[in-house]
């Protein structure tokens, strides 16, 4: 590759301060270093360093997200031909959500990727590679029938009033690709709940047979219609509506795997987030003055996007907690509000973005008490040595 | 009365170019450095001029703010260069070996010394500077009283010598001396640490008067600073002192025989070291002798002390006062085309996302590529898996740079040093320089408290 390489290092003065471009210098850097691991040695400190950089992690999520992605690209075909009353063949319902979804990631990524260049080159940072997920999560927690320029509104929202800011990646108080979906639920939920968005062409609603309702095994729940649901296997391989990456909890499994594996996701908030969610379930269990109520804790596990929600959003570890005992915490309390807002509150089908995002705002909160305990503990530490010494 | 402690937390960086048990050599070099930087803090005032003539032991350059620390050369010469660096820091002063003066500081038995006219000993003979503290790891006040003192009997940095193998090459009587002299400096215990996954070290067979303390686990298991945490942790205000190994010996020396030699066993190390072995030399000398022929051709890095906290040094340069130890790696100047996106079967790293993570057992030569660009803290939860202390890394690091004085001091800032955090700075994904932030902290401290 050295001929790019000397390509490069041509381009490389024009884009440097006082450069014909320099104004683009974070956008070359950006590609630069995309391109090629700098040739930045340690300076100060430690001679030798890890090979990992925000880079490798960041591209560990995104191979993380594929069984979720590809599986979702294959569940958006199944059900808009399922609505229309057509029995695909696996690559053709593949194909059909696959040339859906390309354009939701494109719109994704260039808002996003866009802001990230400009507010970059405003601060003379480097580029931030956090988008490279956030660009991802975006279209996957979407309905796959949002209009794109609510997509690119949402991305734009969340970018800048959620994490630009606030100083850009690593300062952000709230996961950015909640806030993009919490916005469009906020500013048009006619786009965001329902039954009809979910499915691909059933809100223009063309040549949809009769019994197909596009409902989420989660409006059936809201509805009271819990003998509707489909099996738990069914939910389990995901191939009901939902959001475009949230349906299979199998493919999310196998992204867990690959985050607890490389270590790049915390797994004590996906065990605790699981763990909450059953506490809730079973306490709902004892109440159990409704159907929703009286549903086994499992299945929350498979509905909605509790699986997703777990994996994917409550483990940014920039919006969590950051010490490891507020992990437990910090997760405990997602699975259980989350639980309690879809089933209490009827106002609310789903409660894992509302859960993830509220305890996004009292993980500095819970992590401020683990730090005090450890503070009180050194104290107590100082008071026992000075006791022995003078006695 | 032992005790062991099994550490879990911490990593063993496996760079290849580990030392051979066997002395290769006696080696004279004819230059030798003392480096004021090799010690933080130090504010130093000259005491010659190139052209003077110095005996073994006598004075160079003192500490402005206690001019009662001296440091003095290793050998007689000549004063041949003092160099200065950026603002006229003086960054060494270099002396020419020439015949055999040496400075007579008298025979003594230190069980017969006051603690007063120990510390004048070690004061005069520029041995003072061996005698460290904790907190904020400098020079040892002389005059104050230190809870304890620990000797830190071996070393769990990547390639560090094996302090077993020198010190069955060291006379043990001036190892006792040393003990017997060091014990006279406080009223509390003195502990010698030693290496608990091994048999009874030889240090700790010969240490007599001393308690014995056995730590096992991947480094930092063998940093001072974990010692002391685990076994008389500093609370503010409290002053806990340290001597290495080799300069116990010294210290012997300088009482059994009256003299300053700081004598050393030396472990040349690194990937690019052609016979890494160990080597006698006197500290401070230069390193010519112990790379000419026995390094590979290449842009090298030569490294007075470890790869996580040595110091840069000049193929030409001198060890610091410090160190047993000289790694040579190559340097990592270089492009790689897509280095983050390939599998990385030849990719060493803490974390599990190369394909290297499947042969635990290899060793690697590493460079010094920062491999990536220096970001905001991002990921969690990464520092404390290999800080094996009760801390709170991140949140003191941010509090360090929010210049929080009293969050500093709640998280514990007594306790710890920069080599503590070496680690915590090799496996930062976002390439954050930590271990100046923590000095940073530390001076803060010093000058706060001051």
């Amino acid at each position: 590759m050295s001929f790019l390489r000397e390509k490069l290092d041509k381009l490389k003065p024009q884009f440097s301060e006082g450069g014909r471009f320099a104004k683009l210098r974070s956008v070359f850097e950006g590609f630069e270093s995309f391109m090629f691991v700098s040739d930045k040695v340690t300076f100060k400190g430690s001679h030798v360093r890890d090979t990992i950089d925000l880079k490798r992690t960041m591209s560990v999520v995104i191979i993380a997200l594929v069984p979720a992605l590809l599986f979702g690209a294959y569940n958006t075909g199944l059900q808009h031909f399922k609505s229309v009353g057509v029995d695909p063949a696996v690559l053709q319902a593949f194909w059909f959500g696959f040339v859906k979804l390309l354009p939701l990631i494109i719109v994704s990524y260039v808002v996003g990727l866009g802001i990230e260049f400009i507010a970059a080159q405003i601060r003379g940072h480097e580029i931030n590679e956090g988008f490279l997920v956030t660009g991802l999560l975006i279209p996957l927690i979407m309905p796959v029938d949002i209009p794109l320029w609510m997509l690119a509104l949402a991305t734009a929202f969340a970018v800048i009033l959620g994490k630009e800011v606030f100083g850009g990646t690593g300062m952000n108080v709230f996961n950015p690709a909640l806030l993009a979906r919490a916005f469009l639920f906020f500013s048009y939920p006619g786009w965001m709940t329902g039954d009809k968005v979910w499915t691909e062409g059933l809100t223009a609603g063309q040549n949809i047979i009769d019994g197909y309702s596009g409902a989420t095994p989660l409006s059936f729940c809201a509805a009271g219609e819990v003998t509707k649901l489909p099996s738990f296997m069914q939910m389990f391989i995901g191939t009901i509506p939902g959001s475009v990456g949230e349906t299979s909890t199998i493919a999310i499994l196998i992204g867990a795997i690959i985050l607890i594996v490389t270590g790049i996701g915390s797994w004590k908030i996906m065990v605790s987030v699981f763990a909450g969610g059953a506490f809730m379930g079973l306490l709902l269990n004892a109440f159990s003055a409704n159907p929703y109520m009286e549903l086994p804790f499992y299945y929350h596990y498979v509905m909605g996007g509790f699986a997703f929600g777990a994996v994917f959003m409550a483990t940014d570890p920039v919006s969590g907690s950051q010490t490891e005992k507020g992990k437990w915490i910090y997760g405990f309390l997602i699975g259980l509000l989350s639980i309690l807002i879809r089933v209490v509150n009827p106002a609310y089908p789903e409660g894992v973005m509302l859960a993830i995002l509220l305890m996004n705002v009292f993980a500095p909160l819970i992590d401020y008490y683990v730090v005090q305990s450890g503070i009180k503990r050194r104290l107590k530490r100082a008071r026992v040595t000075i006791k022995i010494n003078t006695k | 009365m032992s005790r062991s402690v099994k550490l879990k937390k911490g990593f063993d960086i496996r760079i290849a170019g580990k030392a051979e048990k066997l002395i290769a050599g006696d080696v004279n070099p004819v230059l030798y450095g003392v480096k004021p930087v090799d010690f933080p803090g130090l504010i130093p005032r000259l005491n010659v001029k190139p052209g003077d003539m110095v005996r073994a032991g006598s004075m160079l350059f003192h500490d402005k703010l206690h001019p009662e620390i001296l440091f003095t050369s290793p050998v007689s010469g000549k004063v041949v260069a003092i160099s200065r660096g950026d603002r006229r820091k003086l960054l060494e002063v270099v002396v020419e070996r020439k015949g055999n003066d040496v400075m007579d500081f008298g025979i003594a038995n230190p069980e017969e010394l006051a603690p007063e006219e120990i510390t004048e000993h070690l004061l005069a003979s520029g041995l003072w500077p061996a005698v460290r503290q904790r907190p904020y790891h400098v020079i040892a006040k002389p005059g104050d009283v230190p809870k304890s003192i620990f000797i830190t009997g071996f070393d769990t940095a990547p390639l560090a010598p094996d302090y077993n193998f020198i010190m069955q090459n060291t006379p043990v009587k001036l190892f006792r001396t040393g003990l017997a002299a060091i014990s006279k400096l406080t009223d509390g215990k003195v502990h010698l640490v030693t290496d608990g996954d091994g048999a009874v070290t030889q240090a700790a067979a010969n240490a007599g008067g001393v308690e014995i303390s056995y730590f096992s686990g991947p480094h930092p298991a063998g940093n001072v600073g974990v010692h002391i945490h685990h076994i008389d942790p500093v609370n503010k205000g409290e002053v806990v002192w340290f001597v290495n190994l080799q300069d116990v010996v010294t210290i012997g020396r300088l009482f059994e025989e009256g003299i300053y030699r700081p004598e050393r066993i030396v472990a040349v190390t690194g990937s690019d070291v052609l016979h890494p072995r160990y080597y006698k030399m006197l500290s401070g000398g230069s390193i010519i002798p112990l790379v000419s022929d026995n390094v590979n051709k290449g842009h090298l890095r030569y490294i007075s002390g470890n790869v996580l906290t040595g110091t840069r040094i000049e193929p030409d340069g001198y060890l610091g006062y410090y160190d047993s130890q000289l790694t040579v790696i190559p340097e990592g100047d270089y492009f790689e085309f897509f280095g983050w996106a390939a599998p990385g079967i030849k990719k060493f790293s803490f974390s599990k996302t190369f394909a290297s993570s499947i042969f635990p057992k290899k060793s690697y030569r590493l460079d010094t590529n920062l491999h990536g660009g220096e970001r905001a803290f991002v990921m969690t939860g990464q520092y404390e898996k290999v800080l094996p202390m009760d801390i709170f890394p991140m949140q003191l690091l941010k509090a360090i740079l929010a210049g929080d004085v009293e969050m500093m001091e709640n998280l514990g800032i007594y306790e710890v040093a920069e080599e503590d955090f070496a680690l915590c700075e090799f496996i930062c994904t976002s390439k954050i320089e930590i271990q100046s932030i923590v000095r940073q902290g530390l001076e803060m401290m010093i000058k706060e408290m001051s």
